[in-house]
């Protein structure tokens, strides 16, 4: 190869093909460019693979691997131009532009549509890989007669490698935290759509580019488009969020309800919180319901606080000995559903369609401090207190009401999150139970979609450890009921302060103890 | 009402505190809602006259307490507590509770005016004998009181939205320069020892009823400047400090940091050291309705006593043996007289000096003029950072923040509320901003409240189902520079039976306490004045 004159560094002026000096000087930020946004679409498909399909080692890895190879391939077809490198160069621009632009939204859409979502999510690596891997064997290969030959290979790959470093420092620091993944593919192809309009620009004159400047555009409108919907993309992409097919999504003044189904496990969600899955929903339902009615020398009248999908109240209605079941729950479209829908109400056995079955739609922070009844046995099933609205719903106040309505035989249970994970928000239960003046006693259970999970006992008297359970349970057995009251070092009760309406304890600690541990 | 013109409007709009936000020429969303206030035309008719001449023979009353907001429903209070039953309460409106009035609608009962309480001082010994009576003190601990948690604000009390972000407590906690931190540090070390200071008359320097205060020099000399000077002179200067203070100085006094006294300035800081068990003596009392919640118990305790839609327009004294109260009944279209031994003109001071022109002195009290919007929306405001709490404040918008109706009574944390929005139309002339209140169409307050909410919580579009707006003329007096020694609130404390008066104004804070401790104070002059035999609770 002949090597022209030049400064080092310093682009010689006038090429060959004649174009100006600033052709070059476009050209060299592009490699800064495109490296960039070759590395923020390998980002977003690894991210976005292990974040759909969970597994995140294998997903990165493989998805890297591919669109290293596919870039490899890219390379290798590059020696089929033949002409107008910078022609095809921008091209190639624009096509990277509409396909990694839209490649996060795109892939988000698809996931519920298609069969295999692999193929897709390959299929688009390997087509951005190969595209991105044409340009820089191109922009070499249009530069070589403006810089010493030493110095363009100098070049172009530190501007290359300093692309690398910023996408990678920006997209986990910047890019997914504050403009979420959607929003990044659709900035970036903005990029790349960019690089090739100016350098349409710079070619006018010399060259048609009527046609390829009518595709960029049009490249960047969709892109302008998408980045302007981008909310509307993340909702209906909801699907994709769940990593499950979504059979039911309804949002009531209340909550968000979805159902997935992935073969014959069923989950519930709230607000995108996991409610139940019907693998192991058994697990936590029995554990919530049973310690409390074997306790209950004639569990009567019964009262579940929350609990609208019917499953707990399913366990219930099992006992011949209650007579009447009290359920108390926010949202009526919830109720009516777990009510009304076959294959739901299946689930809970058709508990909320029962003779022996009231269901009120209220807001219990309003209804206990009403209410007149006198109840055998409460359960208390509400969502974690991960906002102060919840957190009312384990304060001191709450439980004193609660405590009031509770007959003077009587048991009551609460679900207290994890005390494995936040013993210190686990604990405060039972703390605020006794500060409530009732003796409260802790149990837990291994439930696999939610991790060890803990309820807190309590009652006038101190709840002891005779208890009479029905035959064929699935999960609890005299001995795993006994086994439940144990607590290893890891889960020990350890001092807490009580929670209060004025202070909200519970939900500063949840907070900071599921920050930790979700990292 | 004349239709405004265009020019008036766009005038308007500019001289609005808020108009700023208003987006003159963009289509106007309209939305459904009324535009309420204090009864004007009712209230105009004092100062006009024109009222027919009584007929029949006058009704006789020991006490006739005139005027039925936070003040005169005290005294009222304070009298069936007595045991003293021979009296009546004329109100002009047709409700009592004055500017601690609420409204309801579908979703919440909301406020319209003040819309909390915090926990007394110790020294408020009638106030917490009500409060007590009320159920809201459920007992002692040790001797202190202990109030009723479901009445205490909830936490999460406050948030501010500072640089994009909410964040939990309304003072900035990010973003602060090395002086903003030194001088926040010096102002609350300040105001702490204030709140610790005793004057040589052994009395607190700064007390809640105010009347408690030291007279030493030492601290009423404080009166003698605005806040604003005081601040100026102190070199507290930092402005985020000074944005504080200033929200601060609205919130409580309506009133901009230039028009209102040192000695107000200081006393909000310092004025308060709330008793109470289990550490909750900083907190405050507050209920969906806000304030409404008391005046609505107290109304309801003297019942029997009280005559609404009745425009009390003369009082005059029958020598020392008592007065013969005029006022006109709006329900019957006739004007009645009472004669009764002694009067309680529980009723602002501009307004008393109408009525009864003979029995006060000018002076130069001022009253800030308010809005207040009720706004009704299908979901609950988020944003970022902090979650929502009870008082949501943000450092770039002009209006005092929305307080959440539902915040206390609920533990949903998405389905619908009311928000209410406050604005002390603080930055103009009072009179200015009342012409601007009597003019300034529904429609158009709608939108400077839509605009502002949904600036501070732009996840409240398409929430919006309505916005019922609601005027005060005279919300608040304004402790102006020289307020002590007003000679028209000195001589209206001074005043002796047979025409007492109760209210807020006499203190020169418009607080609830205030108008408590006033509304007591006259129901007690009067009592003894009857020779009725009672404890005093002052």
């Amino acid at each position: 190869m002949v090597e022209p004159e030049g400064v080092q560094g310093v682009p010689v002026s006038g090429g060959e093909d004649g174009a100006p000096a600033s052709l070059a000087v476009i050209l060299l930020v592009s490699v800064l460019v495109v490296a960039t946004c070759g590395l923020v679409y390998e980002l977003l498909a690894g991210t976005l693979a292990s974040y759909l399909l969970g597994d995140s080692v294998t997903q990165f890895s493989t998805v890297i691997g591919t669109y290293l190879f596919a870039m490899g391939v890219g390379s290798y077809l590059s020696r089929h131009v033949r002409s107008n490198e910078i022609g095809v160069f921008v091209r190639v621009e624009i096509l990277i532009a509409a396909l990694g632009g839209w490649s996060a939204a795109g892939l988000f859409l698809l996931f519920p549509l298609v069969e295999d979502f692999r193929i897709a999510l390959y299929g688009l690596v390997v087509a951005i890989g190969v595209l991105v891997g044409l340009e820089i064997p191109l922009l070499i290969r249009i530069l070589r007669y403006r810089f010493a030959f030493r110095d363009l290979v100098s070049n172009v790959l530190t501007y290359d490698y300093i692309g690398a470093l910023i996408a990678s420092l920006l997209f986990p620091l910047v890019l997914v935290p504050r403009l979420g993944m959607i929003r990044t593919g659709f900035a970036f192809g903005l990029a790349n759509v960019a690089v090739a309009i100016a350098l349409l620009l710079v070619l006018r004159g010399r060259q048609k580019i009527g046609a390829d400047l009518a595709a960029a555009l049009a490249v960047m409108l969709s892109l302008v488009a998408g980045l302007a919907g981008a909310d509307h993309i993340q909702r209906w992409s909801e699907v994709a969020f769940y990593g499950e097919p979504v059979i039911y999504a309804r949002s009531t003044p209340y909550q968000r309800i979805v159902i997935t189904r992935r073969g014959e496990d069923l989950r519930l969600y709230l607000n995108g919180n996991l409610q139940f899955s019907t693998r192991d929903e058994y697990r936590y339902h029995e554990a919530l319901v049973w310690p409390v009615l074997g306790r209950v020398a004639n569990p009567r009248e019964v009262l579940i606080l929350g609990g609208g999908d019917g499953l707990a109240a399913r366990e219930v209605l099992k006992d011949p000995r209650v007579a009447h079941v009290t359920l108390v729950d926010l949202d009526p479209e919830m109720t009516h559903l777990f009510r009304d829908e076959p294959s739901l109400a299946r689930l809970n056995g058709g508990s909320l369609g029962s003779r022996r079955m009231t269901v009120v739609n209220g807001d219990a922070f309003r209804w206990v401090r009403q209410a007149r009844g006198r109840y055998d046995a409460i359960l208390i099933d509400f969502p974690d207190p991960t906002e102060f609205s919840l957190g009312k719903l384990y304060t001191e106040s709450f439980y004193r009401e609660v405590a009031r309505l509770l007959g003077p035989a009587g048991v009551l249970t609460v679900q207290s999150t994890s005390p494995l994970v936040a013993p210190r928000s686990y604990w405060t239960v039972a703390s605020t139970l006794e500060a409530a003046g009732l003796k409260a006693r802790g149990y837990h259970a291994y439930v696999p979609s939610f991790g060890e999970w803990g309820f807190t006992m309590a009652a006038h008297q101190p709840p002891g450890d005779a208890v009479r359970l029905p035959a064929g349970l699935r999960f609890l057995s005299q001995a795993s009921e006994r086994a439940m009251f144990d607590f290893p070092p890891d889960m020990a009760r350890r001092p807490t302060p009580v929670n209060r309406l004025d202070n909200q304890a519970l939900v500063r600690s949840f907070a900071e103890e599921w920050g930790r541990y979700d990292g | 009402m004349a239709e405004p013109t265009r020019r008036e409007v766009l005038k308007g709009a500019a001289a609005a505190s808020a108009g700023a936000l208003a987006l003159p020429g963009c289509a106007a969303q309209s939305f459904p809602g009324t535009l309420g206030g204090a009864d004007w035309q009712r209230g105009h008719r004092v100062r006009d006259g024109g009222f027919p001449a009584p007929q029949g023979r006058a009704e006789e009353a020991a006490i006739v307490i005139a005027g039925g907001g936070a003040a005169g429903l005290a005294a009222a209070w304070r009298l069936k507590d007595a045991g003293f039953e021979d009296f009546v309460l004329l109100e002009l409106e047709d409700t009592v509770g004055g500017n601690a009035r609420s409204g309801r609608n579908a979703v919440s009962a909301y406020p319209l005016g003040a819309h909390y309480l915090p926990v007394p001082n110790r020294e408020a010994r009638a106030l917490r004998h009500m409060l007590q009576g009320f159920g809201m003190i459920m007992g002692e601990e040790d001797g202190v009181p202990v109030y009723d948690p479901y009445q205490l604000c909830a936490d999460l009390e406050e948030r501010l939205l500072w640089r994009g972000s909410w964040q939990e407590g309304l003072y900035p906690s990010s973003g602060l320069g090395a002086a903003d931190i030194m001088q926040r540090d010096r102002f609350f070390r300040e105001m702490a020892e204030y709140r610790g200071a005793v004057g040589a008359d052994g009395k607190p320097a700064f007390a809640i009823p105010r009347a408690g205060s030291s007279a030493d020099p030492r601290f009423t000399a404080l009166d003698g400047q605005s806040f604003a000077r005081w601040l100026d002179g102190r070199g507290f200067t930092s402005p985020v400090l000074r944005a504080y203070l200033r929200y601060c100085c609205r919130d409580d006094y309506g009133t901009e940091p230039e028009h209102i006294s040192a000695w107000a300035g200081v006393h909000y800081f310092a004025g308060r050291r709330g008793w109470a068990a289990h550490g909750d003596g900083d907190r405050e009392l507050t209920w969906p309705e806000g304030n409404g919640r008391l005046v609505t118990l107290m109304g309801k305790a003297v019942a029997p006593h009280v005559r609404s839609g009745h425009t009390v327009f003369g009082v005059a004294r029958e020598g020392d043996a008592g007065a013969l109260v005029s006022a006109f009944d709006h329900g019957a279209g006739a004007s009645r007289q009472w004669r009764a031994r002694t009067v309680i003109m529980a009723m602002p001071h501009f307004v008393a000096a109408r009525v009864a022109p003979v029995e006060t002195i000018k002076g130069a009290l001022r009253y800030a003029p308010w809005v207040v919007a009720n706004v009704t929306v299908n979901r609950q405001p988020r944003g970022r950072g902090s979650a929502l709490a009870w008082d949501n404040v943000s450092t770039g918008s002009d209006s005092l923040g929305y307080v959440v109706a539902t915040h206390q009574s609920a533990s949903a944390g998405e389905g619908p509320t009311v928000l209410t929005w406050y604005m002390a139309l603080s930055r103009e002339e009072p009179v200015a901003a009342r012409k601007l209140m009597a003019t300034r169409p529904l429609a158009e307050w709608q939108r400077i409240v839509a605009d502002d909410l949904l600036t501070m919580n732009p996840d409240l579009a398409g929430a919006i189902e309505r916005i019922d707006v609601w005027r005060w003329g005279h919300a608040m007096v304004s402790p102006v520079p020289g307020f002590l020694s007003d000679p028209a609130r000195l001589a209206a404390i001074a005043a002796k039976p047979p025409v007492l008066f109760a209210h807020s104004d006499l203190s020169g804070l418009s607080l609830f306490e205030e108008a408590h401790y006033r509304g007591v104070v006259a129901a007690e002059a009067a009592l003894a004045h009857l020779g009725h035999r009672f404890e005093s609770l002052v």
